[in-house]
C-alpha cells in the first residue's frame, strides 16, 4: 500500500469515529447533529412548560384560526363532529356510567394540549401553525371549558400554571390487580352465560 | 383455518386425456419439451380410453422461475385479510386494522397480516432522507442514518406485538363473532436490529437521565415515555421483519421495539429520542392508553401486556367441522417472559385439562398450544387459561370486571369463552 492511500484511510477512519472508540467500548458509528439540526427537531413540551416557544394567544384571539383550522372537526364548540373527539364537556362524568373524557373533563396538563396540536394539528397539515396561533387556539380550547377568561394571556409562562380539572386524577398501574388460581377440578357450581354475541340487548 | 371442502373431479377441473385435445396436444409440443410430451402422448394414448382424472395441473406447465420477482400467496387465499371496522375511529388514517389469527399458522404472522395501528396513516419514508436523532441528556447527541444502524452487530429476536386496545370490543360484552376482531390486534415477528442499549452507550447517558421520549416521523408525530431501565434491558431500534426490512405500515425504515409492552410505546417510523428526567406527559399517556378506574380515577403508564391466551380453532372463524377427535389449538404470550403452563377447559371452567406446549417456548413470543379433545355433539363450552413463568394466571372476565369496573378498555387479558352448538358454529360468550 501507497503511503498516501495509508494516509487517506487513518484519516478517513479518524474523521469517521473520532475518539469514540479510543477507549473501546464504542463502534463510532453514527454522526454529530448540529445545533440548528436539533433545535428543529426537538419540538417537544413538558409538563413544566420546558420546550414551549417564545409567543402568545388569547381566546379572543383564538376564536378565528380554531373556526378556520379546527372546527370542521372538532365542532363550532368543540363538541365534536361524528367519530371526532369532542374538547369539551364531561365534568364529573369520570366515575358514572358514561364517562366523557375531554380536554376539561380528563386532560391533567395544559402544554399536552400545546405539544399536542403544535406536532400533529391540523390533522393532514401537521406542523404548519405558528406558534402565536398554537397559543390562541391552546386558549380557546381551555376557554371553551371555562379554565381561563377570553383574554387570559396564554404564553411560556402562564400556560404551564393552568390548573386542569382532572390534574390529580391519574394513579401509578398497581398491577398485577387479579389474582386468579389454577383451580383444575369442580371449580364451581354453576356456569352461567351472561352475554352472548347472537343475543345483543 | 380456511375450509376445503373437495370438490368431486369432473370436467371443469380435470383434463381426461391430451389426446382428446388437439390444441393442447399443440401447445404440448411446441413447448420444446418434445421427448417428456412424446412420453406423455404415447402414454396418454395408450390408455385413452380410460378416465384418468387428472386435474389440469398435473399436465400442463405452471409458470417458471421469477414468473413474480417477490411471490404472494395463492390465488386460493386472497380472503386471508387484515380487515377494519369503519365505525371505529373517525378515519382509516387513524384507525386499527386486525391481523386474522383464524388463519395464522405457527407463531408467526405473515410480515402483510401484521395487524395495523395508525395514527395518521402510513408514512412514505425515504430511508435516505431519514435519520434517527438521539440527544438531551446525553454526552454527545448522534444522528444515525439507516446505514449507520445497520453497521451494529444485529440481533433478531421473536417478540409478540399487542395493542394494549386488544380485547376491547370484548370489554361491555360480547359483541362480535370473530376471533379476528376480539384478539388480532395481535402479531408476532421475528424482528432485526440493534439494542437500544447499545446506540445510548455510543451516545453516553447523562444523569439524571431517567426516561427517553420516543417519537414518530409520520404526521402525528406520535410521542411517548419511556422508561431508561426499559431502554437499557431489552429494548431494540429494529429495521428488519420476518427477513426483509420493515414494512412501510410497521414503521420503515426504522422503529422501537420494546418486548412484551404495549403496543402504542413502539413508536414506528423513530425518528428521535431524547432523554430527560421525567416523562413528557404527552396526549397518547395522559388522553389516551390510560385506563379509567371505577372510582373515576386512571392508570397511568400501564406498560406491561399480561399473560393471556385464546383458542384459535375452533373459533366463531374456524367451526366445527363433525363430532369425533378435535384438535383444541390456540395461542399464548405473557409481556412478563415465557409461557410456562396453558389449560383448556371444554365445561365453562369447571374442569380443566392441561395443554401440550409447541416448542421452543421463547421469551415474550407468541406460544402455541393444543389439546386433543372428543366432541359428542352436545353444547360445549371452551376456554383456555395461560400461566406465565412468573405464576401469574390469566383472569376471568368477570374477576378483570370486578376489580376494573367496565370504563377501563384497555389490557383486556381476560379468558375467553366459545360456545360450541350442536350445530357446530362457535359463539363469542361471556360467563358470570
Amino acid at each position: 500500500m501507497s503511503s498516501w492511500l495509508k494516509v487517506v484511510l487513518i484519516a478517513g477512519c479518524c474523521t469517521a469515529a473520532g475518539s469514540a472508540v479510543a477507549d473501546g467500548t464504542r463502534y463510532g458509528y453514527g454522526s454529530t447533529p448540529t445545533q440548528a439540526e436539533i433545535k428543529a427537531w426537538d419540538i417537544d413540551v413538558g409538563p413544566d412548560g420546558k420546550g414551549l416557544p417564545v409567543g402568545q394567544g388569547t381566546a379572543t384571539q383564538g376564536e378565528e384560526p380554531y373556526l378556520q383550522y379546527c372546527s370542521a372537526c372538532h365542532g363550532e364548540f368543540g363538541e365534536g363532529v361524528g367519530r371526532y373527539p369532542a374538547l369539551i364537556g364531561g365534568e364529573d362524568s369520570l366515575d358514572q356510567d358514561r364517562p366523557k373524557k375531554t380536554v376539561g373533563s380528563f386532560w391533567p396538563y395544559a402544554t399536552t394540549l400545546w405539544d399536542y396540536i403544535n406536532r400533529s394539528m391540523p390533522f393532514g397539515n401537521a406542523q404548519s401553525l405558528e406558534p402565536d396561533q398554537v397559543y390562541a387556539i391552546v386558549a380557546y380550547i381551555l376557554n371553551m371549558n371555562d379554565l381561563i377568561e377570553p383574554d387570559t394571556v396564554m404564553d411560556q409562562n402562564s400556560l404551564p400554571r393552568v390548573k386542569m380539572p382532572n390534574r390529580n386524577g391519574f394513579i401509578p398501574d398497581p398491577r398485577p390487580d387479579v389474582h386468579n388460581k389454577a383451580c383444575m377440578k369442580n371449580c364451581k357450581d354453576k356456569v352461567e352465560i351472561t352475554s352472548q354475541a347472537n343475543k345483543l340487548p | 383455518m380456511k375450509k376445503y371442502p373437495p370438490a368431486p373431479l369432473n370436467k371443469t377441473n380435470v383434463t381426461t386425456s391430451v389426446t382428446t385435445d388437439p390444441a393442447k396436444r399443440r401447445l404440448f409440443l411446441k413447448s420444446g419439451l418434445l421427448a417428456g410430451a412424446g412420453l406423455v402422448s404415447g402414454s396418454a394414448s395408450a390408455a385413452s380410453s380410460s378416465n384418468k382424472l387428472l386435474p389440469h395441473w398435473s399436465r400442463h406447465l405452471g409458470p417458471g422461475v421469477a414468473s413474480t420477482g417477490y411471490g404472494v400467496p395463492s390465488r386460493f387465499e386472497t380472503d386471508v385479510q387484515r380487515k377494519t371496522l369503519d365505525w371505529l375511529r373517525a378515519r382509516r388514517e387513524s384507525s386499527v386494522s386486525f391481523s386474522p389469527l383464524q388463519s395464522q399458522h405457527g407463531i408467526i404472522t405473515p410480515s402483510g397480516l401484521v395487524f395495523e395501528r395508525h395514527h395518521a396513516g402510513i408514512a412514505d419514508i425515504d430511508p435516505n432522507s431519514h435519520y434517527l436523532l438521539i440527544h438531551g441528556l446525553v454526552e454527545r447527541p448522534l444522528k444515525f442514518t439507516l446505514s449507520d444502524l445497520m453497521r451494529f452487530p444485529s440481533v433478531s429476536r421473536i417478540h409478540f406485538l399487542e395493542c394494549a386496545a386488544n380485547g376491547v370490543l370484548n370489554y361491555p360484552g360480547a359483541q362480535y363473532n370473530s376471533l379476528q376482531f376480539n384478539f388480532g390486534m395481535l402479531s408476532c415477528c421475528e424482528w432485526t436490529g440493534v439494542p437500544l442499549s447499545t446506540l445510548l452507550k455510543e451516545a453516553g447517558v447523562r444523569k439524571p437521565a431517567k426516561w427517553i421520549l420516543a417519537e414518530g416521523a409520520d404526521a402525528a408525530a406520535l410521542t411517548r415515555s419511556i422508561p431508561l431501565d426499559k431502554a437499557l434491558d431489552d429494548t431494540l431500534v429494529v429495521y428488519a421483519q420476518n427477513g426483509e426490512m420493515l414494512r412501510p405500515e410497521q414503521g420503515y425504515p426504522m422503529r422501537l421495539l420494546l418486548p412484551g409492552w404495549e403496543g402504542i410505546i413502539n413508536v414506528k417510523w423513530l425518528r428521535r429520542l431524547e432523554l430527560g428526567d421525567k416523562p413528557w406527559e404527552t396526549r397518547e399517556e395522559t388522553a389516551t392508553y390510560t385506563d379509567l378506574m371505577p372510582d373515576g380515577k386512571a392508570r397511568q403508564y400501564t406498560f406491561v401486556m399480561e399473560t393471556k391466551s385464546v383458542i384459535t380453532s375452533p373459533c366463531p372463524e374456524n367451526p366445527m367441522a363433525g363430532k369425533g377427535r378435535v384438535s383444541i389449538n390456540g395461542l399464548a404470550w405473557s409481556g412478563h417472559g415465557r409461557i410456562k403452563r396453558v389449560d383448556v377447559s371444554v365445561d365453562g371452567g369447571r374442569n380443566w385439562r392441561t395443554a401440550r406446549l409447541q416448542g421452543p417456548v421463547q421469551n415474550k413470543s407468541l406460544t402455541r398450544f393444543s389439546m386433543d379433545w372428543d366432541w359428542n355433539g352436545e353444547v360445549a363450552l371452551l376456554q383456555s387459561r395461560a400461566i406465565d413463568e412468573t405464576g401469574y394466571v390469566q383472569p376471568t372476565m368477570a374477576e378483570l370486571r370486578k376489580i376494573r369496573g367496565i370504563r377501563s378498555f384497555y389490557h383486556n387479558n381476560s379468558i375467553q369463552t366459545w360456545l360450541i352448538n350442536k350445530n357446530g358454529e362457535v359463539e363469542n360468550v361471556q360467563l358470570a
